[in-house]
């Protein structure tokens, strides 16, 4: 990819990942041609998840290098959350990312951190990974400001989520 | 028509199974999306269908052209609506569906509109948008609004109009860099993350111009940097000014090291590391430099954070490479690492200490790695393999240990992978240390004993075969291999008789027992055993008297197959298909070889950082360029191949074609081996060869040439020029070289290329043969012992100045590869701090003449440096043309 050679100097994101317990994607956001197809996605889902499952990395970010990939990663609950950077990247600042995601997540999910809840606020949280980085650029990194941005454009001040949303509607 | 997204009393039951989006289904959900086409909106229900569109897209479902048209223009209908929640969603959607040109005309007048709305969030957002979808054309109409967004008072704004414009200057440059005044107000601003994004843009725009980037650089690392992105990045673009401007030769000072060390007081630890790495990076950086860095990085190694230990053991670990001693003072922390819980931070500090590890700490480590070995995944262990085998490689003295350790591992439990990498190592010790040669064959024997893997096994008993007869015992490993053929598989016994049959054929004195064996084969219930059996029995002459072993024998016995396997198939399976009464003729076989496996494919985007580069198996590749020369009836009056070269690069990276030259050195003839990659997907390349102009180089004529019949796009292909020259003499020369080829179109979409093909050529660099091309690097275990052996008779000693040079280690380094030889014993490590040094090298030069190399360096304080050269070699000749070489270069 021609923007990435050029702009190597530059802090850049190659994806961020966010994978329930067994290994399948909640949501996953890619910056970089490295993996071109779907199945090249899910085979580097399914080894960075195979790689990492039997770690902890429930109360450090924890980290780990993958064909030539920085993976920083972060476990909660049922929630397994990755970031990807290429080999010669500042560790630190790919964590700095995770953590602002992470965090960002957690206030999203208001400290209910699992899956079913994030599935619950899926529109939160896409809002999220774009408020993050930006065609592999870094936007944010600070979790708060982040979830402000989404939570701004939904009705979160309401004290509803979407499936309440929904359930509301339903009954 | 809707799907409930949630049942809400059966799922509550389930809750592993429960998902709002359970059994959601592609053509539903665009069926729902009619929706958006609803005279009265309902927001909330159109935010949820798109969050369902967006997690179908997510899961990597894709929607048909005509499909993704339909859902982009109902989602424009949504910009009636002025609900935020859902103008934010409708965004992101544009943006997944990345609609084509004529569809991005609909959104346009809206975005622009929200474009210069009050609400920062949808000018913000829509600016995204818009300069994500759209083309130049359109980017003029809007950039006079992106030029006020990238000053607007509101960080957000100003941030997206920046990032935007970074993707945008790689589409459309001219248009950006007409921003730069913005940018340059946007640089200092106060919103850290404005500053960043300011930053990379100016610099982007900038980067061609050194001095403007250099400018740059020096009013910001005296001004005030708020954001530790920003900071990192002024970091980055301050080393680049640095491997740019050099060192004050003056005083010896670094432009911008004191902004560096600087770095390394930051409160934020990103910067801190950033700094630094960037100092271990600089070129030729001194001990004084590196030691501040070298301080941080150790307090790192003791964080209760994972990423900051493995960070900093990491970049400890390039720096081992090139600055061991420096390390060393991180030693004791490292060790404390090898237990770490996150076992690529206890390989990496494993793999340091192997680095820094001198003669006498050997054991010592040996021993704690045995602890570490049982609990690591087989992936980190053929690492430590590997970084083992180069540590006995370094200290040939050490082999005792190191080969135990190698032969512990290798009977505990593990995989193929894992084994196969000791196997290999112990291998390379054998070839490369010839005191390790016994004891490595036997550990070999015993590990055959026990071994689950055929492919092992067999490749072992290879190699014990034409290792095991030059052994001062060789009746001592029959037992071993003999034992295979009574307890193996067929495969396995087959390849222990071809073994056994190699011993008869080289030791006359051990042709009747081996007979014997031979003969107990002949009733073995595998076929293939059985008739490798008889055919040896019959060459060797077991049926009669004990005859001497002739050539043809031993050539059939030992020399390799030198048809390519995958010809030698197809030509099978064509005799096979085609049945005939004529025998099949071996000789009907092509020996060319189709592909390339030499070329090494870089990684993508990789900066030369000038560390890495792990040594190629030298065994490994020096075979396959005999296997290639000798395919070609051409070259095979030349002899045995001498020497080949690394590669030499003749082209620019990333130009049309790419082409580099390996050297192949004869005793009479030197062939050039152009391997040519044509990247060019539209073309195809016929009858390649090389021009070769040889005016600079008087002692070559050229003898011959075999071009290369095609050459498709992405794959390798190889032409070579071969040229005569005197004798075992060093002749060198320059040489230059035009490519030409018959160049013919290919219609990507068919992979059909077109009749008729157009003539061209394409000039390549110049590359020269020196007087290293000549030396092969060859180890000695004991450099004293060869040295006292090979006797003071044709000694040559001479002193020389070599002027100011830029460091100690860069002369040692400079003159080791002038002259192509093998350092021993570690000796082309210098410590950082000495004045002086000494380094042994030994080597075989052309004519197979054994030459040793004794170097003393000193420096002073004015970093002139001044050398002793001692060679001592086989024949004064050779003793002489070393100092010539070291004279003239």
């Amino acid at each position: 990819m021609a923007t990435f050679l050029s702009r190597e100097v530059c802090p850049t994101v190659k994806n961020i990942l966010l994978l329930d317990s067994e290994g399948k994607r909640v949501a996953v956001k890619y910056f970089s041609d490295d993996w071109p197809t779907n199945s090249a996605k899910l085979a580097f889902e399914k080894s960075v998840f195979t790689k990492t499952q039997k770690t902890n990395a429930r109360t450090e970010s924890e980290i780990t290098m993958l064909e030539n990939n920085i993976i920083v990663y972060r476990f909660v609950q049922d929630l397994h959350f990755f970031v990807t950077g290429g080999d010669d990247e500042n560790e630190l600042i790919l964590a700095t990312v995770l953590q602002g995601f992470f965090d960002a997540v957690t206030l999203i999910l208001r400290n209910n951190v699992e899956q079913r809840e994030a599935l619950e606020n899926l529109d939160l949280i896409l809002l999220c990974l774009d408020e993050i980085v930006d065609g592999g650029m870094i936007l944010e990194t600070d979790g708060s400001i982040i979830a402000g941005k989404a939570a701004t454009s939904s009705n979160m001040d309401d004290g509803a989520s979407l499936s309440e949303q929904v359930n509301v509607k339903w009954l | 028509m809707a799907q409930p997204l949630v049942k809400k009393d059966d799922d509550r039951d389930d809750e592993a199974e429960y998902s709002p989006f359970l059994g959601i289904e592609k053509g539903a959900v665009l069926q729902e999306a009619r929706v958006f086409n609803d005279p009265q909106l309902d927001a909330r229900r159109c935010s949820q269908v798109i969050t369902k569109l967006l997690y179908l897209l997510n899961q990597g479902e894709t929607f048909t052209k005509i499909e993704a048209t339909e859902v982009f223009f109902s989602v424009t209908k949504l910009f009636q609506s002025r609900d935020i929640g859902l103008r934010r969603m409708v965004y992101l959607m544009i943006k997944e569906l990345s609609p084509s040109a004529d569809e991005v005309i609909i959104v346009t007048s809206s975005l622009m509109k929200d474009m210069n709305s009050r609400t920062d969030m949808y000018r913000a957002n829509a600016i995204r948008v818009l300069c994500r979808i759209t083309d130049g054309t359109l980017l003029t109409q809007i950039e006079r609004y992106l030029k006020q967004a990238i000053v607007d008072k509101n960080p957000v704004v100003a941030s997206a109009a920046l990032v935007s414009g970074i993707h945008l200057l790689q589409t459309n440059p001219e248009i950006v860099k007409r921003w730069s005044n913005e940018v340059q107000e946007a640089v200092q601003s106060r919103a850290a993350l404005v500053q960043f994004h300011a930053l990379a843009l100016l610099h982007q725009i900038r980067q061609n111009d050194r001095l403007a980037v250099s400018k740059l650089v020096t009013s910001l690392t005296k001004g005030t940097v708020r954001s530790p992105l920003a900071q990192c990045l002024l970091i980055r673009y301050t080393s680049q000014v640095i491997r740019e401007s050099g060192v004050n030769t003056q005083t010896g000072d670094r432009p911008f090291y004191d902004y560096l060390e600087g770095c390394l007081r930051h409160k934020a630890e990103m910067v801190i590391f950033e700094a630094a790495r960037a100092i271990t990076v600089l070129s030729g950086v001194t001990t004084r430099e590196l030691t501040p860095a070298i301080t941080v990085l150790q307090l790192f190694l003791s964080s209760s954070k994972p990423v900051l230990r493995f960070a900093a053991v990491r970049t400890l670990n390039k720096v081992a490479m090139t600055h061991p001693m420096a390390v060393t003072n991180c030693n004791i922390d490292m060790e404390s690492l090898i237990s770490d819980q996150n076992r690529s931070i206890a390989t990496l500090a494993i793999t340091t200490l192997l680095k820094t590890g001198n003669e006498s700490s050997v054991d010592r480590l040996m021993k704690q790695i045995t602890n570490f070995m049982s609990d690591i995944a087989d992936e980190f262990k053929i690492v430590v393999v590997d970084a083992i085998r180069s540590l006995c490689l370094k200290f040939p003295l050490k082999y005792r240990s190191l080969m135990n350790f190698l032969s512990n591992i290798l009977r505990e439990e593990g995989g193929f992978e894992y084994k196969k990498a000791i196997v290999d190592s112990i291998v390379i010790l054998i070839r490369d240390i010839p005191d390790a040669k016994e004891s490595g064959l036997l550990h070999l024997c015993e590990f055959i004993e026990d071994c689950e893997f055929t492919y092992l096994s067999t490749q072992i008993l290879h190699f014990l075969g034409n290792e095991g007869p030059k052994t001062s015992d060789p009746s001592k490993y029959i037992r071993y291999i003999y034992n295979r053929v009574i307890l193996e598989n067929a495969t396995v016994r087959a390849s222990a008789v071809s073994t056994l049959a190699k011993f008869g054929a080289m030791i006359d004195s051990l042709k009747p027992r081996i007979f014997i064996l031979l003969r107990r084969c002949l009733f073995d219930n595998d076929d293939e055993v059985r008739d490798r059996a008889t055919l040896y029995l019959n060459t060797l002459g077991g049926d009669g008297s004990v005859v001497e072993t002739d050539k043809d024998v031993k050539e059939f016995l030992f020399g390799s197959l030198d048809i390519p396997l995958t010809n030698m198939e197809t030509s099978l399976k064509n005799y096979i298909q085609n049945p005939s009464e004529e025998p099949f003729d071996i000789n009907s076989v092509p020996k060319e070889v189709k592909s390339q496996p030499l070329v090494e494919k870089k990684a993508p985007g990789k900066k030369p950082t000038g560390l890495g580069a792990p040594p190629t198996g030298p065994a490994s590749t020096a075979d396959t360029y005999e296997r290639i020369l000798s395919s070609i009836p051409e070259f095979t009056s030349f002899g045995k191949l001498f020497k080949s070269s690394a590669p030499v690069e003749l082209t620019e990276a990333e130009t049309e074609y790419a082409v580099n030259v390996v050297k192949h050195i004869f005793d009479r003839h030197v062939v050039f081996q152009y391997n040519c990659t044509n990247t060019i997907p539209e073309q195809l390349l016929e009858n390649v060869f090389v021009i070769v102009d040889a005016s600079e180089a008087e002692e070559f004529s050229e003898v011959g040439s075999k071009p290369l019949k095609s050459l498709p796009y992405d794959t390798p292909g190889q032409t070579f020029v071969a040229f005569e020259k005197p004798e075992g003499v060093p002749a060198v020369g320059k040489f230059s070289n035009m490519l030409r080829f018959t160049v013919k179109e290919v219609d990507t979409s068919t992979g059909e290329a077109e009749d008729d093909g157009v003539e061209d050529e394409y000039q390549l660099e110049d590359f020269e043969v020196v007087a290293a091309d000549y030396m092969v690097k060859v180890g000695v275990s004991n450099f004293r012992n060869a040295w006292e052996s090979m006797g003071p008779d044709f000694e040559r000693i001479d002193e020389y100045g070599l002027g100011p040079r830029e460091s100690l280690a860069e002369s040692v380094n400079t003159v080791i590869n002038l002259l192509g030889m093998q350092p021993c014993e570690g000796t082309e490590v210098v410590p950082s701090n000495s004045r002086s040094h000494s380094c042994l090298l030994s080597g075989l030069y052309i004519g197979n003449v054994k030459v040793l190399v004794r170097l003393s360096f000193g420096i002073d304080a004015s970093k002139e440096v001044a050398m002793k050269l001692a060679v001592r070699s086989e024949d004064e000749n050779v003793s002489d043309t070393i100092h010539d070489i070291v004279a003239s270069g």
